[in-house]
């Protein structure tokens, strides 16, 4: 097979909103030759089928929805003269900049000087949360119900459970109630919803009860979803709810099938790629943002750290890059630290995220510390919730000279 | 496809058509048999109560192809699992389907274990396995080099594959109906009369079926239908759940060889394998139940698994979990497989097919047909054989998305094309359901389950299913 080689300046793998973000940026810097490739028929990313506000606030002083936002990212990127290509699944990742993509025409190659990996996240679906019961159909995720009712306006199921209150599940129950479906219950194991207030006035408003301390025990049904058991935590007390579907919300994971097949570093602890505070991976080719680094950030977040990437991008392209040689730190998160991105720090550069990125896996309490065998850098009391942004302004561990790595980690 | 959920590609004579032999049961059994019989010549109807073939036991196994070098000596399994294995060996090529030439390692982890790898070995060898042969740990440790550094030594088994155990039976029947056969779906037989001469089959919506000779492929059923038409059993089924964990296809790169443990009077125990698809698969469990229809998983049992796994694989720690699932085997009262003639009846039933008939159809299909040739009519075979050839679905082999003009891919992660998912419409036996569906092109079946794809696909199969994947809520029930 004669394969079709591309040559690009850089080449972008995900046209959501850090991916389109960081072309547009590019452009704007100068670059010739940016593609931006997307395995969906049309750009847009994870808004595409958000069919609700607010969106774009501070990219375009509007308050949208997200498929509004969605046709606005593309519509900025197009007019900065970013090319982009839709249909092209990024198969491979190879050394250098290097990718195999398959498109509706054949495979082709791209050679880019430099990749950035946008791919965002996903939700976890059933299967890896090991949840005991059969395999009927109706079990389904908020994306897969988004995308079936704000994309097609096809729906699943009439009565679900919702399993989960991260942000992303009153979503959930705001999709489900502009199609016209009626959730019969709201499940989270916690004693408190993961969302901040006012978020549990949503389940209420819509008449959606809200199981607190309830864990779920088992789907029933065998070809159709006809129920799930729940257990109260507290009291061990279990009980049927009768309902057609299951929406698992939440428990983000990055997209990181490529980086994990391929030679790049991928990070156990956060699940997305191993980066420096410049979005650099372990090949000096590649680079990542946007929610492809961490579960889970918001559209206008990832879209910042697109432009920002981006940014740095242009840079690394002008000067021919030396940081690659530089001393790095790499940081060590333990539990009940989830993760911290990025994962190494260059010292004393200046320029780069600015912060440090933690979260915590469980509600905590303690002294959060960052520290070597010799010395420690950094300590703040904390209190936190799980899925809330945890930040350390990075100048502030500016003095590390020699030391290779770094614990972090709280004492409760 | 009639109206009567069947298929005949064309041929179907009339209605009081007298058949020459009904299998009841699209297991994989029932569709080697029923392409047996169709190639020895026989007007076959083949009888599911599903609304797809592989509704039972078939959904679900480890897909390794046996080489018997553990079966009982002298048993009516091993016979069958090596014919087996010998015709699959001999067909594959030409349906196009795909094998993955792993081999096995039989591990000890504990020095017991290690001190029976000589009775395996020199029961291989009593089996006719003669390329059979104890390994050092060292050895074992250089070819598989992300086991555990505990394994003591082990038995390789350079003949055992890993195969795909729904391509397989279905490119089987496909070749059946090619050639003739007919398939009903959705057609559970109840009950039944036979008048010395005729079978005539009845079911509960559908209508009779005439048929001089049965073959009783029933799987999970089969105690059940004899019961009901020959009015007794000679043996009775009781299920046996084996839960499964996929691993993302990024644990595939962590073994070359299907690592099987030591094996015990009950089970073959767990299993570690690359699947067809690229995956790794961790499975599978032995837990009697009564249940015959419900496979369902428990998060108990699969963290369990996973301890198993992470113990003899330590880079499996924190490796995303693709999928789980179960399946169930259709064991009975005694390990072998409980296959009986009732001469006076015109009936044969294949029973009890366990944990190997994967590997056995073929053969088991050779050997009822001998059984039935002894009994019946002699029957002329066929001259000319028409041969399907399947579409692939391993990940080492060329898939569609690497051809172009697929249009679009529907699935990401399984990389599925729109083109495959409309030939799984288009094929000889169309898929009728997501299962089918799943089966025929995996769609669906990667890391997101269709967080991604089902909004597409949802639209794709619209009217399409027997159960849509969407549902009306306008308040009006579907047409
Ligand atoms: C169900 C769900 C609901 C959400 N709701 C909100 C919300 O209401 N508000 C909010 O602010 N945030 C929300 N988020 C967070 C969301 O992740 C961000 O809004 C934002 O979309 C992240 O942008 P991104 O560019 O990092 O990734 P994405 O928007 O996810 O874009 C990634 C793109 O990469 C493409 N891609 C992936 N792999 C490949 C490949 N191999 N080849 C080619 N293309 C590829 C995908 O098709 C996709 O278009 C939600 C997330 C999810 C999962
Ligand atoms: C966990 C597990 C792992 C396994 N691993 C392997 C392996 O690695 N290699 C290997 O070779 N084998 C393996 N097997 C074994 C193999 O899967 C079984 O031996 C095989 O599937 C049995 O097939 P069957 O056709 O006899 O039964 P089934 O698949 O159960 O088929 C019977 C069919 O009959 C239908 N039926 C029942 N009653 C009626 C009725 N009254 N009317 C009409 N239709 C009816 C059912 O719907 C069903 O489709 C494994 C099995 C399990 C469960």
């Amino acid at each position: 097979m004669n394969k079709k080689i591309m040559q690009v300046d850089v080449a972008i793998i995900g046209a959501g909103p850090a991916g389109l973000a960081a072309a547009t940026r590019l452009r704007q810097r100068g670059v010739d030759q940016v593609v931006v490739l997307d395995r969906e028929a049309e750009g847009g990313g994870i808004p595409r089928h958000c069919g609700h506000p607010p969106f774009g606030m501070r990219e375009f002083y509007s308050v949208l929805t997200g498929p509004q936002y969605a046709k606005r990212l593309v519509a900025q990127a197009i007019t900065a003269g970013v090319r982009v290509l839709t249909r092209h699944t990024i198969t491979r990742l190879l050394k250098g900049g290097e990718l195999e993509v398959a498109t509706p025409d054949g495979l082709i190659t791209i050679m880019a000087k430099r990749v950035l990996i946008a791919t965002g996240v996903r939700e976890t679906p059933r299967s890896a949360r090991l949840v005991t019961g059969a395999r009927p159909l109706g079990i389904t995720t908020t994306g897969a119900l988004q995308s079936m009712f704000y994309l097609k306006g096809l729906v699943p199921f009439k009565r679900p459970v919702v399993i989960g209150t991260e942000l992303v599940a009153f979503s959930s129950i705001m999709t489900a109630s502009n199609a016209g479906l009626e959730p019969v219950a709201m499940i989270e194991s916690g004693s408190r919803i993961t969302a901040r207030h006012p978020c549990e006035l949503l389940p209420l408003f819509k008449g959606v009860p809200l199981l607190l301390n309830t864990e779920l025990e088992e789907i029933l049904g065998v070809t159709k979803v006809e129920g799930v058991s729940v257990k109260n935590t507290k009291t061990g007390e279990r009980r049927l709810i009768e309902c057609d579907g299951v929406i698992f919300t939440g428990q983000f994971t990055p997209e990181s099938t490529l980086a994990r097949m391929s030679h790049l570093k991928v990070d156990p602890a956060s699940g997305g790629l191993h980066i420096n505070q410049f979005g650099r991976c372990s090949d000096p080719a590649y680079f990542a943002a946007g929610n492809i680094l961490r579960p889970v950030e918001t559209a206008g977040w990832s879209y910042r750290e697109g432009r920002s990437v981006g940014g740095w991008i242009a840079d690394d392209l002008e000067r021919a890059s030396s940081l690659i040689h530089d001393p790095e730190v790499t940081l060590i998160c333990e539990d009940p630290i989830k993760l911290v991105v990025p994962q190494r720090i260059i010292s004393g550069q200046s320029g780069g995220f600015t912060h440090l990125q933690l979260r915590v896996c469980r509600p905590v309490t303690g002294e959060l510390i960052i520290e070597n065998d010799d010395k420690t850098f950094w300590q703040k009391k904390i209190s936190t919730l799980p899925e809330r942004r945890i930040l350390i302004p990075i100048t502030d561990l500016d003095y590390f000279e020699g030391t290779k790595s770094l614990r972090v980690y709280l004492k409760e | 496809m009639s109206s009567e959920g069947g298929i005949n590609n064309g041929c179907s004579r009339s209605d009081h058509e007298v058949f020459d032999v009904a299998v009841v049961g699209g297991g994989v059994v029932g569709c080697a048999v029923a392409r047996r019989f169709v190639l020895e010549g026989a007007r076959v109807a083949l009888l599911e109560k599903g609304e797809d073939i592989l509704s039972g036991a078939s959904k679900a196994n480890s897909a390794i192809l046996h080489t018997g070098f553990d079966a009982p000596v002298g048993s009516l399994e091993l016979e069958c699992v090596q014919a087996g294995y010998k015709e699959y060996m001999e067909i594959f090529k030409d349906f196009d389907l795909p094998i993955l030439k792993t081999s096995a390692f039989v591990v000890a982890w504990t020095q017991e274990q290690l001190a029976r790898l000589p009775s395996i070995e020199s029961q291989a060898h009593q089996n006719n396995v003669d390329n059979v042969h104890i390994v050092t740990s060292d050895t074992l440790l250089k070819r598989e080099p992300n086991l555990s550094r505990s394994a003591l030594g082990a038995v390789s088994i350079p003949g055992e594959f890993v195969i795909d155990p729904w391509s397989s039976p279905l490119s089987y029947l496909t070749q059946a109906v090619l050639n003739g056969a007919e398939v009903r779906f959705g057609y559970g037989v109840s009950s039944g009369q036979f008048d010395g001469e005729t079978w005539v089959l009845k079911s509960a919506t559908k209508k009779d079926i005439s048929a001089r000779f049965v073959i009783n492929c029933a799987g999970l059923y089969g105690d059940q239908l004899d019961e009901a038409l020959l009015g007794r059993s000679e043996f009775s089924i009781k299920p046996r759940k084996g839960q499964f964990v996929v691993y993302d296809k990024a644990a595939s790169a962590l073994l070359n060889a299907i690592i099987l443990p030591v094996p015990t009077e009950r089970t073959k125990g767990i299993v570690l394998t690359r699947t067809i698809f690229g995956n790794l698969l961790l499975g599978p469990t032995a837990e009697e139940q009564d249940d015959r229809a419900l496979a369902s998983v428990s998060k108990k049992e699969v963290e369990l698994l996973k301890n198993q796994a992470e113990a003899m694989v330590p880079c499996l720690k924190g490796m995303p979990v693709t999928a789980t699932y179960a399946g169930l085997r259709p064991a009975s009262e005694s390990k072998e497989y409980r296959v009986f003639e009732y001469e006076q009846k015109n009936w044969i039933t294949a029973g009890g097919i366990r944990s190997t008939g994967l590997t056995a159809s073929l053969g088991l299909a050779a050997h009822i047909y001998k059984q039935y040739s002894k009994m019946a009519n002699f029957l002329v075979p066929l001259t000319s054989v028409k041969t399907p050839k399947m579409p692939n679905l391993a990940e080492h082999k060329q898939r569609d998305w690497m051809q172009k003009g697929y249009e679009e891919i529907v699935c990401h992660c399984e990389m599925v094309t729109k083109r495959e998912i409309d030939n799984a419409f288009a094929s000889v036996i169309p898929a009728r359901d997501l299962s089918g569906l799943k089966r025929r092109t995996r769609a669906t079946m990667g890391r997101c389950q269709s967080f991604y794809c089902s909004a597409r696909l949802a639209e794709l199969t619209k009217d399409r299913f027997i159960d849509d994947l969407s549902v009306d809520v306008s308040g009006e029930e579907h047409e």
